[in-house]
């Protein structure tokens, strides 16, 4: 969807429209706060941008990048567990 | 997941993409996927497998668990325009049923397709007749709907 990362920098997921209060990666600790939960049924999801798996190749997705669809959003405890 | 990577074609079917998200690097998930789920499902995962290591979306989406370190077992289902319709958080040890988000995404979308007009009652199934809120179903809801239609057996 946009630009693939690159090189060995230890990528995360992001809210997107956080504000700079929002945890960014390698903020000191001093600015960061806690994000508040604003997912509630009938609100607007959060938008986010993620570095992600995609048919062999790494990209980077957004939940903006479907604007349009229907989007079934999962997440779970990890990789390689057993449920 | 791989029950929902095996569902992929129902969801696109009915218009619906599918994001996962975990705690796991993208190059663990590739990891994954090559090692483990390309066994369980045709040709890997359909979808993008994204990578939240801070935990930063899982905290906005309240999935997050701090003591952990992981995020919950937790299914979102988004609209076209971007809004949450429906939510289920679970602890980890129990697997979610995926023929019931699939009848959430259909009911979700013959309301929207009625543009608010319709409701589905519970235990509403493609097909069933749907609800028509307004002064004349007030105190007549079982003239066109029985409970029978979602007995559970335990």
């Amino acid at each position: 969807m946009s630009d693939p990362p690159k090189g060995c920098a230890r990528l995360t997921g992001a809210v997107i429209g956080g504000g700079p209060e929002s945890n960014t990666p390698g903020a000191p600790e001093t600015t960061r706060k806690e994000a508040t939960v604003t997912a509630r049924v009938g609100q607007k999801a959060p938008d986010f941008t993620a570095p992600a798996y995609f048919r062999g190749g790494f990209t980077s997705v957004s939940l903006s990048g479907f604007a349009g669809k229907w989007v079934l959003l999962c997440f779970y405890p990890g990789d390689f567990t057993f449920v | 997941m791989s029950a929902v990577a095996d569902n992929y074609a129902a969801l696109q079917k009915l218009g619906c993409e599918v994001v996962s998200v975990s705690v796991d690097s993208h190059f663990v998930h590739k990891m994954w996927n090559d090692h483990e789920l390309v066994k369980m499902v045709d040709g890997g995962v359909p979808f993008h497998m994204a990578s939240d290591q801070a935990g930063n979306v899982g905290r906005a989406y309240g999935v997050w668990d701090e003591a952990q370190g992981i995020e919950l077992r937790g299914r979102f289902l988004i609209d076209p325009d971007g809004v949450t319709q429906a939510m289920e958080v679970m602890t980890p040890p129990v697997g979610r049923r995926l023929a019931e988000t699939v009848r959430q995404v259909q009911a979700f979308q013959h309301v929207r397709k009625s543009q608010g007009n319709e409701a589905t009652p519970a235990g509403w199934m493609p097909g069933d007749p749907t609800l028509t809120p307004g002064p004349d179903l007030v105190g007549n809801v079982w003239k066109v709907w029985k409970p029978g239609a979602e007995r559970v057996g335990v």
